[in-house]
C-alpha cells in the first residue's frame, strides 16, 4: 500500500487547538504531485470524465454532476413554492382580501404544498445524499449510475409537467393530500387531479431510484476498512432515509394510481356506494405521508451530525446511540400515520396506539439532541455560518417537536387538527428541522461543490433574517389555530379578529423572502469572487474533505483505506490508500457489507444518453395515461427499446478508452 | 397545570392579539362546555411543560456553547465522556417520563371526554353539503323533527349528540368553544358529544377542505336556556308564517313562480325543493350564506340576485328579479320567523 | 424537413395544451351570448321556399369539463333521471342514442329543455337560467359521446349505472326527423 499526500488535516491527534480560528482559505498544504501521479491523473480524467458540451452533460452519469443539477433544480422548485407561499400570504394579510379568488387560491396552496413536499424537500435531500455519500464512503461513483441519471430526468420531466399544467390552468386544486371524494371524479372534473396523481409517479420513481443507489453504495461500495461502525452519521441518516423511501413510496404510488383509475376508467376504489371507501385513500396516503416527513427530516439530522463535529472540533458524542436513534426513528415513523386521521371515526382504542407511538418517537430525536449538546459542551465551537444554522435548528425545531407531541394526543388534536396550529407545527419542524440544517449544509459543503467559500458576513445576515422571519411568520399561527382559523381558507371575516396576527405573519414572510434572496446573492457572488477554498477549509474529518474542491471526476486519485471512525483526524498526513484498480475502464471495488473487506471488482457503467431517452419515454407514458389508458400500453412499448439499449452490455467495455473530448481513441 | 391567573393572563393576551373584542368569541382557549374545558386543561398543562422543556434544553445549549468557547478548559476527548453519558441518560429518562405523563393525560382526557353524561341527550344530525350545513333534529315522533340549516340551537347545560355524515365530500364540524372537531365523511356516520354550559353564540368553520367555498362554510351553535330553546323549537315545528299583507303575498308569489321553489322548501307552501337549505324560518336566522353574511334585507337581496359574487362557485344561481318583486320577496322571506 | 416536423409537433402539442385552459376554466358568473337561443333555433330543415342551409351552432360549454360536470349535477338534481334515466330513457326518450326527435344541434337541445316538448318534457326556462340550461346541453351532448374524452364527465360516487359519459360510444346523430315518431 502506498501513501498519498492529499490535503493535510487540521489537527494532530491529541493536540488541543491553539491559535487563531482557521476559517480561512489558506490552511491546506500545496502538495506537489509526482510525475507518476500526474500520468495517473490524466488517465483517470479520461476514463471518468464526461464528454464535452451539452450532449456530454445530457449523457453524464457522474454522481457529482447529477447531484449538483438535482440540488439546483430542487432549489428552483423551492423558490417557486416560496412564490406561491408569498401569494398566499398576500391574500391572507387582510380579511376579505380580493387578490386571489377561490379557484386560484386553491390551485396555489395545492401547488405550494406539492412543490415543497414532492419537488423540493425529498429531492434535495436525496440529491445531497447522491453527491456526498459516495465521497464519504470513499467510492468513486454511486452504484447504478445510469439509474441515477434516469431518476433525475424523470424528476425533471415530472416537475416541468406539473408546472406547465399549472400555467395552463390545469394545476391541481384539492390540496397536496388530495382527499377523496373531493379529488374524485364527481367533484373534481377535468384533468387537474390526474395531473397531480401522475406527477406523484414521476417523483416517486426518482426517489426510489435515488434511494436504491444510496443503499447499495453505502453497503457495498465503501472503502476497505470502513466497517459499519465507522460510517459517518450522514451516511447512516441517508441509509435510513433510503429504506424509508423504499417502504413508504409504494403506498402513495398505489393510492395515486387507484385515484387515477377511478377518474379515468370507472373503477370504484374510493366509491362507497360500490364497496370502496373514502378512508382508504387517507390510509394509503398517510402511510406514505408520515414517513415522508421523516424522509425529509432525517438527512437534516445527518447534516447536523456532520457540521457539529467539524465546528466543535471533536468527534460526535455517543456514536452508537446516534445510529440507533436514527434507525429507531426510521422504524417508528411507520407506526404513526393515523395521527393525521384523529378526526375520523376510527375507534378510540386504535387511535390511542398511534398517540403512544407519536409521543414516543420524540425519544430518539431527543437523545440525538442531547448528544449534540454534549458534543458542543465538550468541544470548542466556532461560529461559522453552518454552526449558526445548527443552533437555529435547536431553537426552532424543538418548538416544532414539542407542538408535535401536543398534537400527538387525540383529545388536543381534535381541537388543533386542520387549523393553523398544524400549519405552525409543520413549518417549524420542516423549516427549523430540515431547511435550516440544509442551509447550514449548503454553507458547509459549498466549498466542496465549487472550490470557493461563501461570504461569512452575508451568511450571518442570511441566518438571522431567516431565523427571525421563520419565528415571526409561524409562531403567531399557533395562536390563530387555537382561535379557530382553519386551514386552506382563502379569506376570513374581519369579526373573527384574525386580521392583525395574519398581517404580522405576512410581514414575517417578507423577512424570509429577504433571507432567501440574500442567500442567492451570496451564492452567485461567491461562485465568482469567493475566497478559494482548499480541499478541507473547515478541517473536517470525513472522507469527502480528502478530495479536491470541487472533486475531480475520478474523486480519489488513490482510493482510501479507512482505519478509524475519523479518518482525516486520526490518520494525519499519511493516509493509507490502495492501488490495483484498472485505469483504462471505470473499475470500482465492491466490499463486504459488515466489515468492508475487499470483495470483488465491478465495472461502473460508461456515460450514455439512453437513460435520458428512457426518461422521455416514461414521460410520454405517464402523461398520455392522464388522457387515455392506452397511453400506458404505447408508453411501455416506447420504453422497452431505450431500456434494452441502456442495459446492453458493451462488448468493448473492457478495453475502450475515451479521449478527453469523449471520442473513442482506442478499441 | 398552569396557574389559573397565568392562564387567564395568557388568554387575555391572545384575546388582545386577535382583537376578540371586535366580534366573535370563537376560540379553543375560551371553553364554554366540559368537553372543550377538558381539552383546554390538557392544553395548558402540555403548554406549561413544553415551555419549560424548551427553556431548559436551550439553556443547556447556551451553556454548552459558552463553556466550549472558553479556551482554558481542556478539549474533552472521547475517552473522557463518562459524566456526559450520565447526563444524557438522565435527560433521556426525564424525556421518557414527561412523554409518559403526556400519554397518560391524553388517555385520561380522552376517557373523560367519552364519559360526559349522556342522559336524555338531544340528538342532532348534521349533514355537510358543499357549502352549507343541513341540520335535522332527531325526535322519536316524526312529526316533531325539525329541519333547518347552518344555525343549531341547543339548550344550555344539556348533553347534545351531533351525528354527522355527508352526501358529497368530506367536511368537518367544529365549534372550538364547545368540543373538538369531527369529520363528516360520505359513507360513514360519525358521532360527537358536546354540552354548552353558558348561553351564547358559538361559531365554527368547516375544518376539512371541501372545495371552492370551504372558507365560507360556517356553523353557529346558539346555546340558550331550556325555555327559550323550547320556544324556538316549537316555532320551527310550525309551518312557515302565511303572508299577512299584500307585499308579503306578492313576495310569496314571486318565490313560487321563480326558480326558488325548485331547490328550496318553505313548509306549508308548494315549494318543496330539497337541493338547498330549508327556508321555512329563514327570518329567524341570524346569518345568511352559511354564516357568512348577517341576515339583513340588504344582504338577503344581494344574495338572491348575485350569490356568485359573494360565494363564487356556490350552487345557487343568480336570479334576475325585477326590483319591486325583489323587495316583496325579501319582505316575505324576512317575515318567516 | 425535420425542422418542419418539429414545428408541427410543437404546434400540435401547444394546441392540445392550450385547450386545457378552456377545459379547466371555472366560470362562476357567466351569461353566455346565446341567451335567447330558445326563440331562434330551427327545429327542422323543412322550410317553405328555397332550401335553408343548416348552420351548426356551438354549445358554449362543450369544451369546459367543469361546466359539463355541473350539468350532470343539475341533471340529477332536477330529476331528469326520473324520465330519461342515465341516458337510457324510460318515460322519456333515450339521450345516449343517435335518435334526436327535436334535433341534436346545441341550440335545438337548448330549445327542447327551455321550451319543453310534447308528451311530458317540462319547460325549464322559467326555472333554470340560460347558463344552467347550457350546462345541461353540454351534459346531454356528452351522453351520446359527442364531447371530447377529456371534457366528458366520469363516474359519480354513486351506485354504478353503466359506463360513464367519458366512455360513451360516440353516436353520430341520424338526420333530424321532422315531427315525433314514437
Amino acid at each position: 500500500m502506498t501513501v498519498a499526500r492529499d490535503a493535510a488535516p487540521l489537527r494532530e491527534p491529541g493536540d488541543p487547538m491553539t491559535g487563531p480560528d482557521p476559517v480561512a482559505p489558506a490552511i491546506w498544504e500545496e502538495v506537489e504531485l509526482t510525475e507518476e501521479d500526474q500520468e495517473l491523473r490524466k488517465k483517470l480524467i479520461r476514463v471518468w470524465g464526461d464528454g464535452p458540451g451539452l450532449w456530454g452533460w445530457i449523457r453524464s452519469t457522474s454522481h457529482a454532476s447529477i447531484g449538483k443539477r438535482y440540488v439546483v433544480t430542487a432549489f428552483i422548485f423551492f423558490l417557486l413554492g416560496g412564490l406561491e407561499a408569498g401569494m398566499m400570504r398576500l391574500q391572507l394579510s387582510r380579511p376579505e382580501n380580493s387578490f386571489l379568488g377561490p379557484d386560484r387560491y386553491n390551485q396555489i396552496f395545492t401547488m405550494h404544498g406539492t412543490t415543497m413536499m414532492f419537488l423540493f424537500a425529498v429531492p434535495v435531500m436525496v440529491a445531497m445524499g447522491l453527491y456526498l455519500v459516495p465521497l464519504m464512503v470513499g467510492a468513486r461513483e454511486v452504484a447504478f449510475s445510469r439509474l441515477n441519471a434516469y431518476g433525475y430526468w424523470v424528476y425533471l420531466i415530472g416537475g416541468l409537467f406539473i408546472y406547465t399544467q399549472f400555467f395552463l390552468n390545469t394545476g391541481p386544486d384539492t390540496g397536496w393530500f388530495a382527499y377523496v371524494p373531493l379529488s374524485g371524479p364527481e367533484f373534481s372534473p377535468g384533468k387537474r387531479v390526474d395531473t397531480w396523481a401522475q406527477m406523484i409517479t414521476f417523483t416517486e420513481i426518482a426517489a426510489l431510484a435515488g434511494a436504491t443507489e444510496i443503499v447499495i453504495t453505502a453497503f457495498k461500495h465503501r472503502a476497505p476498512g470502513m466497517s459499519l461502525n465507522r460510517i459517518p452519521l450522514f451516511v447512516w441518516a441517508m441509509i435510513t432515509t433510503s429504506f424509508m423511501i423504499i417502504f413508504a413510496m409504494p403506498a402513495v404510488a398505489t393510492g395515486s394510481q387507484f385515484l387515477a383509475a377511478d377518474r379515468l376508467i370507472d373503477t370504484h376504489f374510493f366509491n362507497h356506494a360500490e364497496g370502496g371507501d373514502a378512508l382508504l385513500w387517507q390510509h394509503l396516503f398517510w402511510f406514505f405521508g408520515h414517513p415522508e416527513v421523516y424522509i425529509i427530516f432525517m438527512p437534516a439530522l445527518g447534516i447536523i451530525s456532520s457540521i457539529v463535529p467539524t465546528f466543535t472540533r471533536r468527534p460526535i458524542f455517543g456514536y452508537p446511540v446516534m445510529v440507533m436513534a436514527l434507525i429507531t426513528t426510521g422504524f417508528m415513523s411507520f407506526g404513526l400515520w393515523v395521527h393525521h386521521m384523529f378526526a375520523t371515526p376510527i375507534p378510540q382504542l386504535g387511535q390511542s396506539f398511534f398517540t403512544a407511538a407519536s409521543t414516543m418517537i420524540a425519544i430518539p430525536t431527543g437523545v440525538q439532541i442531547f448528544c449534540w449538546i454534549a458534543t458542543i459542551w465538550a468541544g470548542r465551537p466556532r461560529f461559522a455560518t453552518p454552526l449558526l444554522f445548527v443552533l437555529g435548528f435547536f431553537f426552532t425545531f424543538i418548538i416544532g417537536g414539542l407542538s408535535g407531541v401536543m398534537i400527538a394526543s387525540v383529545a388536543f388534536d381534535q381541537q388543533a387538527h386542520d387549523t393553523y396550529f398544524i400549519v405552525a407545527h409543520l413549518h417549524y419542524v420542516l423549516l427549523g428541522g430540515a431547511v435550516m440544517p440544509l442551509f447550514g449544509g449548503f454553507y458547509y459543503w459549498f466549498p466542496k461543490f465549487t472550490g470557493r467559500l461563501m461570504n461569512e458576513r452575508m451568511g450571518k445576515w442570511n441566518f438571522w433574517l431567516f431565523f427571525i422571519g421563520v419565528n415571526v411568520t409561524f409562531f403567531p399561527m399557533h395562536i390563530l389555530g387555537l382561535e379557530g382559523m382553519t386551514r386552506r381558507i382563502y379569506t376570513y371575516l374581519p369579526e373573527t379578529g384574525w386580521g392583525p396576527l395574519n398581517a404580522l405573519v405576512s410581514g414575517g414572510a417578507v423577512l424570509i423572502v429577504a433571507s432567501v434572496a440574500l442567500f442567492i446573492f451570496n451564492f452567485f457572488r461567491s461562485l465568482r469572487h469567493g475566497a478559494v477554498a482548499g480541499d478541507n477549509p473547515w478541517g473536517a474529518d470525513t472522507l469527502e474533505w480528502a478530495t479536491a474542491s470541487p472533486p475531480e471526476p475520478y474523486v480519489f486519485l488513490y482510493p482510501p483505506v479507512v482505519q478509524s471512525r475519523n479518518p482525516l483526524w486520526t490518520e494525519g498526513r499519511e493516509r493509507p490508500v490502495f492501488t490495483g484498480l484498472r485505469t483504462d475502464i471505470r473499475d470500482t471495488l465492491v466490499t463486504t457489507t459488515l466489515d468492508a473487506t475487499p470483495d470483488y471488482r465491478q465495472n461502473s457503467p460508461n456515460p450514455t444518453a439512453w437513460p435520458f431517452i428512457a426518461a422521455l419515454a416514461t414521460g410520454v407514458m405517464f402523461i398520455s395515461a392522464i388522457f387515455t389508458a392506452w397511453g400506458l400500453v404505447v408508453g411501455s412499448v416506447l420504453l422497452f427499446f431505450p431500456l434494452v439499449k441502456w442495459g446492453w452490455p458493451d462488448r468493448h467495455d473492457q478495453s475502450v478508452r475515451y479521449s478527453g473530448r469523449g471520442e473513442i481513441v482506442e478499441k | 397545570m398552569l396557574h389559573r391567573s397565568l392562564q387567564r393572563a395568557l388568554v387575555v393576551a391572545t384575546c388582545f392579539l386577535t382583537a376578540c373584542v371586535a366580534g366573535f368569541n370563537e376560540s379553543a382557549l375560551r371553553p364554554e362546555g366540559p368537553q372543550a374545558g377538558r381539552i383546554g386543561s390538557l392544553w395548558w398543562f402540555m403548554f406549561a411543560v413544553a415551555a419549560a422543556v424548551w427553556l431548559i434544553v436551550n439553556a443547556f445549549l447556551v451553556w454548552a456553547v459558552r463553556r466550549g468557547r472558553r479556551r482554558d478548559l481542556p478539549l474533552i476527548e472521547p475517552t473522557g465522556d463518562a459524566p456526559m453519558k450520565r447526563s444524557v441518560v438522565i435527560g433521556t429518562g426525564i424525556t421518557v417520563l414527561i412523554l409518559t405523563v403526556f400519554l397518560v393525560s391524553d388517555i385520561a382526557t380522552g376517557h373523560a371526554l367519552g364519559s360526559m353524561p349522556r342522559k336524555d341527550a338531544l340528538r342532532i344530525e348534521v349533514k355537510g353539503h358543499q357549502w352549507w350545513w343541513e341540520v335535522n333534529y332527531v325526535d322519536p315522533t316524526p312529526g316533531r323533527m325539525v329541519t333547518t340549516a347552518n344555525e343549531i340551537h341547543i339548550p344550555v347545560g344539556e348533553p347534545v349528540q351531533i351525528i354527522g355524515t355527508s352526501p358529497d365530500v368530506i367536511h368537518s364540524f367544529w365549534i372550538p368553544n364547545l368540543q373538538g372537531k369531527k369529520d363528516l365523511i360520505p359513507g360513514h356516520t360519525t358521532s360527537t358529544w358536546l354540552r354548552a354550559d353558558t348561553a351564547g353564540v358559538y361559531r365554527g368553520q368547516c375544518a376539512e377542505f371541501c372545495g371552492a367555498q370551504h372558507a365560507k362554510m360556517i356553523a353557529l351553535v346558539i346555546a340558550e336556556p331550556r325555555d327559550k330553546f323550547e320556544a324556538w323549537y316549537n316555532s320551527q315545528l310550525d309551518s312557515a308564517k302565511a303572508p299577512s299583507d299584500s307585499v308579503t303575498t306578492r313576495g310569496q308569489q314571486v318565490f313560487l313562480k321563480s326558480a326558488c321553489a325548485v331547490c328550496h322548501t318553505i313548509s306549508g307552501t308548494r315549494a318543496g325543493g330539497r337541493i338547498g337549505p330549508v327556508l321555512s324560518h329563514i327570518g329567524s336566522r341570524t346569518t345568511l350564506a352559511s354564516g357568512w353574511l348577517r341576515n339583513t334585507p340588504g344582504n338577503l337581496g344581494g344574495w338572491i340576485v348575485d350569490p356568485q359574487g359573494i360565494k363564487p362557485g356556490t350552487k345557487m344561481p343568480p336570479n334576475n328579479i325585477d326590483p319591486a318583486d325583489l323587495q316583496a320577496l325579501i319582505t316575505y322571506l324576512e317575515s318567516l320567523k | 424537413m425535420s425542422k418542419i416536423r418539429f414545428v408541427e409537433a410543437i404546434t400540435a402539442l401547444a394546441a392540445l395544451a392550450l385547450s386545457s385552459c378552456e377545459r379547466e376554466d371555472r366560470r362562476f358568473r357567466e351569461e353566455p351570448p346565446a341567451a335567447n337561443a330558445a326563440s331562434t333555433a330551427t327545429l327542422s330543415p323543412l322550410q317553405p321556399g328555397p332550401t335553408v342551409r343548416e348552420v351548426k351552432t356551438h354549445s358554449p360549454y362543450q369544451e369546459n369539463a367543469y361546466m359539463v360536470n355541473e350539468g350532470k349535477a343539475l341533471f340529477n338534481q332536477m330529476n331528469c333521471v326520473g324520465c330519461h334515466a342515465n341516458g337510457g330513457g324510460g318515460m322519456g326518450p333515450a339521450l345516449m342514442d343517435d335518435e334526436w326527435i327535436y334535433g341534436n344541434d346545441p341550440q335545438q337541445i337548448f330549445s327542447s329543455i327551455a321550451q319543453g316538448r310534447p308528451n311530458g318534457m317540462p319547460a325549464w326556462s322559467g326555472v333554470l337560467s340560460n347558463d344552467q340550461i347550457w350546462r345541461l346541453v353540454g351534459y346531454v351532448q356528452s351522453m351520446s359521446g359527442q364531447l371530447r374524452k377529456d371534457v366528458a364527465p366520469t363516474r359519480n360516487d354513486d351506485m354504478f349505472s353503466g359506463p360513464s359519459e367519458q366512455r360513451a360510444t360516440e353516436m353520430k346523430p341520424k338526420k333530424a326527423n321532422p315531427g315525433p315518431s314514437h
